[in-house]
């Protein structure tokens, strides 16, 4: 299955598998960079899989400015999820519980076209009959009355179905620390492809898994073959020298952001190269059978 | 793409109705079909060619030069394409208007922009009373679109507007907004007295401090939000001087409280 060495970093013959999915962006404003990013943060919070947490959510990058409708800083925020029903489900009430209540914080959307998701059309009614309509051109925003002072929203937010959720990479290492470091880089470059999220803690899993269990009724259960404890007791699927795994899972609103965003890690993880960082790049998938994006490692090599 | 001409003879002796002279209805139309329109208001008939000398060209973008206060009704429930008008103009400019750009390098009569759906209206002199108001019988005054004028207005400027953009760089008449619904009213210059009378809804934007607001609205203090950022990102588009009103805190009225009192007027302080 190994196919080649690159700058003594081994790439896998392999392939990442992964789903479409419907996806959401909207952008979160507030006097101060670090106030958007507190409430798009607290929005992204307990948004790792859509397996337990019912999306997935992310801060896709910063926002200037002048990149915002009202001027202020800002940041963009993913949210992916399996169904439009979940999708607008988890949007209404994760701005609603995370974003209306960050102080200074407006809402708007981040994506254009398609269907159209309510946001401020659902949380309006928080106004209790103060709300105020206003309709500039072709945006339409709510403003809310809160103690300090409104809560802009706009209406609707634009919903994709090209979403693809579920790229990933695996990496390995010789010790924690070393894999770790690989891993930081990977997402750190992955972290500035636009459209695309890493939901996981700080972009990286470490449990990642398998579907199914020994156990009636759990869905997924430890991926045993990569586990360096086990290595000897189980078919392992890592190497000798590997004593650590680590997972990135990339979202994107394309299929195409999240190859470059794959490319983006793996280019990072090979810079990095074996002493410092990983010594090998392999990715999961589930024989083809289930997903419909395969990203062929070899074909994102840099 | 040339424009199609029309240029005034001279000063009509009766009122015209120009509601035909609108883009969607003259293009595909032969010079000789536009010439034989018929623009009377009296029973003495009187057809384009008697009062304007034709220029054809494409009828998406017409042009009516030399134009006087007697031309009625231009750019009536326009669709799309341009009117440039240099000159005066009558009553009802735009008049339920839906789409399209109209301009005028002069001044309009009363009603203009009345019942106003949508499109671009731009006046470079004054405007009459009653901007965007519905005329007797009608519910709702303005509904949509943007009106800027560069000039003064009359009394009652967006009387029972319901949606849309009115933005006024000179002074306006009294009773600014009376009767407002909903949408958004600004006046750069100097108002008249009882701005905002009677409106249920709706934002006013007053360039000079709320003298002679009517006592039912209500003072709610001094305010910088994140709205009036909006405002200004918006209005800037299509008025510099307009939009340096939104630069500093604005001090915010609530009212007509002798109605539903949710509108709001929005002052310097």
């Amino acid at each position: 299955m190994r196919a080649l060495t690159v700058k003594g970093v081994r790439i896998d013959d392999t392939f990442a598998e992964a789903f479409g999915m419907r996806a959401t962006a909207v952008i979160i404003t507030a006097d101060s960079i670090r106030w958007a990013r507190q409430a798009a943060l607290t929005m992204a919070g307990f948004a790792t899989s859509v397996i337990g947490c019912g999306c997935e959510a992310g801060i896709d990058g910063d926002l200037t400015p002048a990149q915002t409708p009202d001027r202020r800083p800002g940041v963009r925020v993913l949210l992916f999820a399996m169904s439009t029903a979940e999708l607008q489900k988890q949007l209404q009430t994760r701005v609603a519980q995370c974003v209306l209540t960050s102080p200074g914080s407006a809402c708007y959307a981040g994506l254009d076209g398609g269907e159209a998701l309510r946001l401020g059309n659902a949380l309006r009614y928080f106004g209790d009959g103060w709300q105020i309509s206003k309709r500039f051109g072709s945006k339409h925003y709510w403003r809310i009355p809160v103690m300090d002072g409104e809560f802009v929203c706009e209406a609707t937010t634009g919903l994709t179905k090209q979403a693809v959720g579920g790229g990933n990479l695996l990496i390995m290492g010789r010790t924690a620390p070393a894999t770790l470091a690989a891993a930081e880089a990977a997402t750190a470059a992955i972290a500035k492809v636009p459209d695309t999220i890493t939901p996981f803690p700080g972009g990286i899993v470490r449990s990642g898994s398998k579907v199914g269990s020994k156990y009636k009724g759990v869905p997924a259960s430890t991926n045993h073959a990569f586990c360096p404890t086990l290595r000897g007791a189980v078919e392992t699927a890592l190497d000798p020298d590997a004593a650590c795994v680590l997972e990135i899972v990339i979202d994107g609103l394309t299929s195409d952001a999240v190859a470059v965003a794959m490319a983006a890690g793996i280019a990072a993880v090979i810079k990095l190269g074996p002493k410092r960082g990983a010594v090998r790049i392999s990715a999961g998938n589930y024989g083809g059978k289930l997903g419909p994006h395969h990203y062929h490692l070899r074909g994102l090599l840099p | 793409m040339r424009p199609l001409v029309l240029t005034l003879r001279g000063r009509p002796d009766q009122r015209l109705d120009l509601a035909p002279l609108v883009p969607h209805r003259l293009v595909g139309m032969t010079a000789a079909e536009i010439e034989r329109i018929e623009l009377q208001t009296t029973r003495r008939r009187v057809v384009l060619a008697d009062i304007f000398r034709l220029q054809m060209g494409d009828a998406a973008t017409i042009r009516i030069e030399a134009s006087c206060d007697r031309l009625d009704r231009i750019g009536q429930e326009m669709t799309d394409g341009e009117i440039t008008v240099e000159g005066n103009i009558g009553v009802r400019a735009g008049r339920l208007m839906s789409g399209g750009r109209l301009t005028v390098r002069g001044s309009v009569g009363p009603w203009a922009a009345s019942g106003m759906k949508g499109g671009t209206i731009e006046i470079f002199g004054d405007a009459g009373d009653r901007l965007g108001g519905p005329i007797a019988g009608e519910t709702a005054g303005m509904r949509g679109g943007v009106v800027v004028v560069h000039g003064a207005v009359g009394e009652r400027a967006g009387d029972r507007m319901r949606r849309g953009t009115i933005v006024v760089e000179g002074d306006a008449g009294s009773y600014a907004g009376s009767r407002m619904i909903a949408g958004t009213l600004v006046v750069a210059g100097r108002s008249g007295p009882l701005a905002g009378y009677l409106m249920k809804r709706g934002t006013i934007v007053l360039g000079r401090t709320a003298d002679g607001l009517s006592p039912t609205f209500i003072d709610c203090g001094v305010h910088d939000l994140v709205t009036t950022r909006l405002m200004a990102d918006f209005i800037g588009g299509y008025s510099a001087r307009a939009a340096r009103l939104f630069r500093r805190s604005l001090r915010r009225f609530a009212g007509d409280m002798a109605t539903l009192g949710k509108g709001e007027i929005f002052s310097r302080t």
